[in-house]
């Protein structure tokens, strides 16, 4: 057979998205998924895609990617839901909103545009908050995709570019071979690991699985018009050991409402537990008292796939194993839907060496070389 | 003959007997109880409280399951968008 210029193991979205920008500068590519595509943390997660400010590295990456996302918007089918709600970083108190205006300082320099709101403009913007307050940060250009349909678009964009799909599960990677479970031996000049939390292939990917609960109610259309964040977020979302819950509010297009979220480490089973769930629902009722008159239709969990330092693995495996046939686009956290499309450009100018827009260095694999520096190890 | 009251169906007020449920009073309405996401009307279905389709804004209450409700005097009944 034919070697193909790259096979892609995982059509999650970063898969997906790495296949389509593969496809685009005309290589032969293969994708080799084992389960459902998008049917992974894709499925699970909630689909904001947000620029964050926790590093600067990830401030580039997320603020890049959504700039190729508002790039993209033109062509996306209608089945992506994507649209340019905005995000409002809540404040509770004055504290908070000192902490406002620092934030709109760092995104104003990395030229992401942003709107400090009073305590009466956020009460005008969303009257669902209980009075009381501080203010928010308004970043206008966030948004919101339904994370399966965009995965399914990459893909089919990839396909429709010649990109072959093998519904299979990778058995081993290795040396530009990759052996599928139906028997099939599959050669390239370069393997691509997008596994998200799966790490038979390499065992020695840093990644942990970092659960996450999500509910969404019933359809209630102007009930909630932008993402809504409790500034205290970051905090929590930061806070590596302890189960965090934080106040996270998505609109969806069909008037439904989708509550996050919560992060665990240690618990890798699939359940969901209500009392995680009822930690979400009490700290989102403490800022949107009306959700107690809503219904629920569903809960689910998923995996984020989490590196110590909370970069993604974008790059050649090198540093984490020899095989110089081995890429990795891994370790995305709560943030691989946003930064999907950007980590797809960054992997494909390093194969090609090609100049990218962002310094791709701080995604490098190589910089978690020592398992050791693991906080959970 | 028995006991009618008043019951507001999608701004239209009629008479409805004692110990009707709401879903059959949208029926005698010709009123849809809810919008599908896509916009297809859609009424009860399985009338004992499993499937979800007969939801509607029952005095100013969205998704309320009308099958499983009966009306009362002066209430308002709207169909669920
Ligand atoms: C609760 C929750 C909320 C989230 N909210 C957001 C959000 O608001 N915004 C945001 O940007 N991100 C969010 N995320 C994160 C986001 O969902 C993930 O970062 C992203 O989906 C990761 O995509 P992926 O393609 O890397 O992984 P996955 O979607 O898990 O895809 C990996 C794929 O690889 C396949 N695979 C693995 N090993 C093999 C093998 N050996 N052979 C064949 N196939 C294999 C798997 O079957 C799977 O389909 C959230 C995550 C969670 C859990
Ligand atoms: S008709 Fe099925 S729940 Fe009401």
């Amino acid at each position: 057979m034919k070697p193909f210029d790259i096979l892609i193991v995982g059509a999650g979205i970063v898969g997906s998205a790495v296949a389509r920008e593969c496809a685009l500068i005309g290589w032969r590519v293969g994708v080799i998924e084992g389960g459902t595509p998008a049917g992974g943390a894709t499925a699970a997660g909630m689909g904001h895609v947000v620029v964050m400010d926790d590093s600067p590295a990830q401030l580039a990456l997320t603020a890049f990617s959504r700039s190729l996302w508002q790039r993209d918007s033109g062509k996306l089918p209608k089945s992506v839901e994507y649209e340019t709600c905005g995000t409002i970083w809540v404040a509770a108190d004055d504290e908070e909103m000192v902490e406002v205006h620092a934030r709109r300082e760092v995104y104003e320099e990395a030229g992401v545009e942003t709107r400090v709101l009073t305590a009466a403009a956020l009460a005008n913007k969303e009257p669902n908050l209980r009075r009381g307050l501080a203010g928010g940060l308004l970043v206008p250009g966030d948004g919101v995709v339904y994370p399966p349909a965009a995965a399914a678009f990459y893909l089919a964009e990839a396909r429709r570019l010649g990109a072959e799909f093998f519904q299979a599960r990778a058995m081993s990677a290795s040396q530009g071979q990759v052996l599928l479970s139906d028997g099939v031996s599959l050669v390239a000049d370069r393997i691509v690991l997008a596994v998200g939390t799966e790490c038979d292939l390499l065992p020695s990917l840093p990644i942990q699985k970092r659960k996450g609960h999500l509910v969404i109610t019933d359809r209630y259309p102007g009930f909630l018009h932008h993402q809504l964040v409790e500034l205290g977020y970051l905090k929590s979302a930061h806070k590596i050991a302890d189960d965090s819950v934080a106040f996270n509010i998505q609109p969806r297009q069909t008037g439904q409402l989708l509550l996050g979220s919560s992060r665990q480490y240690g618990n890798e089973g699939p359940e969901a537990e209500p009392e995680m769930l009822r930690r979400m629902i009490d700290r989102a009722k403490q800022y949107m008292p009306g959700l107690e008159n809503l219904s629920v239709l569903r809960v689910w969990t998923g995996f984020r796939a989490a590196t110590f330092d909370k970069l993604p693995l974008i790059g050649p495996a090198a540093g984490l194993s020899e095989d110089r046939s081995l890429w990795l686009a891994a370790g995305f956290e709560g943030l691989g839907i946003t930064n999907a499309p950007g980590a797809a450009r960054l992997l494909v100018d390093a194969m090609l060496g090609r100049k990218s827009a962002i310094d791709a260095e701080p995604y490098l694999p190589a910089r978690l070389m020592e398992p050791a520096r693991l906080a959970h190890a | 003959m028995r006991e009618t009251f008043p019951v507001t169906i999608n701004g239209a007020t009629r008479q409805i007997a004692r110990g009707t449920t709401v879903a059959v009073a949208m029926l005698l309405a010709e009123q849809p109880c809810r919008l599908s996401v896509s916009g297809e009307p859609r009424g009860a279905l399985c009338g004992m409280g499993i499937c979800f389709e007969c939801r509607a804004v029952v005095n100013g209450i969205p998704h309320r399951r009308t099958c499983q409700i009966l009306c009362e005097q002066d209430m308002t009944v709207e169909t669920n968008r």
